[in-house]
């Protein structure tokens, strides 16, 4: 005869919980063989799930953990887990406030730059998955009518990105995260906007005149070329369209246009 | 837009130029060009990891690192970054010296 015995009632959310908050201890429902609660098999399977979660931000953040060191990393990632719980089982999109938590962090207020090296580093990653997709071809934009040309809006490369920031973000990545050059080479005081693109299968990330980032981040929020061109003369009054859009163009961050709705 | 729109004889130009200087330098498409300009994301020992987390190499440990850990200082590699004016900083240093951001 077969033993009769009933499941446990274990709601998920209060199993989710229990899991990422230690403090609640080991959630009703969750019990042995011999149907008594089970903790010890229950912090087992806690502590992986945390500490996977502290070693995916570790691989998708590497930069941010070569600056604070492997100790702080591990405890910074887990104050993270507390309060960010995956919304996806897919690890590599897990993580993207991590940024703004490293810039609402009060013990890290005198590291500024961290935030930005994040979003790069989340950007790279992005970049790195999206999907594959036409770069434009700049042939295109001869048939349009000259006087139309101001009007023109495009749309962003799906592996594109631009990271604008007031620091050195790509000598911080390069040098923490691709062991490329020097520590000491890092100057602070550097702007170092960048545009991440996937020419063929290996993310690129350039730095970018100031103006061209400004240029590309009207463009890509829905500006139209001529609007992107004035907010870039705004940041610097020496900015070329012509270069600018020539660099963009080169670098496949552009997928297609579309010329304006008349008004 | 608050921003008068640049004329369109300025950005007709400017596109013209554009196409004209990429059609000049390049027969192959423009994305393969690009290629050759590599930054190392390809280094040797890193393939294995830069897809991300849960790709290859994300492996699952059951160590298990307790404790408060706000009461250490931040330290890692990157010590030795020059300053404004020739200082040089450590994280912690940096504290009390910044560049306006």
């Amino acid at each position: 005869m077969a033993q009769v015995f009933s499941l446990p009632r274990l709601s998920a959310a209060d199993f989710g919980d229990a899991l990422i908050n230690p403090d609640l201890g080991t959630p009703e429902g969750a019990v042995g063989p011999d149907g008594f609660p089970d903790v010890q098999r229950f912090n087992v399977y806690r502590n992986n799930v945390i500490v996977s979660l502290c070693e995916a931000l570790g691989e998708t953040y590497p930069s941010v953990k070569a600056l604070l060191g492997e100790e702080y990393f591990a405890a910074l990632a887990r104050a993270f887990i507390a309060e960010h719980r995956p919304s996806n089982p897919v690890l590599i999109w897990y993580g993207e406030e991590f940024a703004s938590f490293l810039a609402a962090f009060p013990p890290l207020k005198a590291y500024p730059y961290l935030e930005d090296v994040a979003r790069l580093e989340w950007a790279w990653l992005q970049s790195y998955h999206a999907k594959d997709c036409e770069v434009f071809d700049p042939a295109a934009l001869a048939s349009i009518p000259p006087a139309d040309l101001g009007g023109v809006r495009f749309r962003r490369h799906p592996a594109t990105a631009i990271v604008a920031s007031e620091w050195p973000i790509w000598d911080l990545v390069r040098v923490n995260r691709f062991k490329d050059g020097e520590q000491s080479q890092i100057d602070l005081s550097v702007a170092q906007p960048v545009l991440i693109v996937r020419p063929e299968f290996d993310v690129d990330v350039r730095i970018l005149e100031p103006s061209h980032a400004a240029f590309g981040v009207a463009i890509f929020s829905g500006a139209s070329l001529g609007e992107a061109a004035e907010t870039a003369l705004e940041v610097d009054s020496g900015f070329t369209l012509a270069d600018c859009l020539s660099n963009f163009l080169s670098n496949g961050a552009l997928a297609g246009l579309q010329i304006k709705e008349p008004a | 837009m608050k921003n008068k729109a640049m004329s369109a004889a300025v950005v007709a130009g400017a596109v013209a130029t554009a196409i004209a200087g990429l059609s000049a330098t390049t027969s192959t498409p423009a994305h393969a060009q690009a290629k050759e300009k590599c930054y190392g994301v390809s280094l040797k020992g890193q393939n294995d990891c830069k897809a991300g987390p849960g790709t290859t190499c994300a492996g699952s440990s059951t160590v298990d690192y307790q404790g408060n850990a706000w009461t250490l200082v931040p330290k890692g590699t990157c010590v030795s970054m020059e300053l404004p004016d020739g200082r040089k900083g450590s994280l912690t240093e940096l504290s009390r010296d910044l560049p306006e951001a």
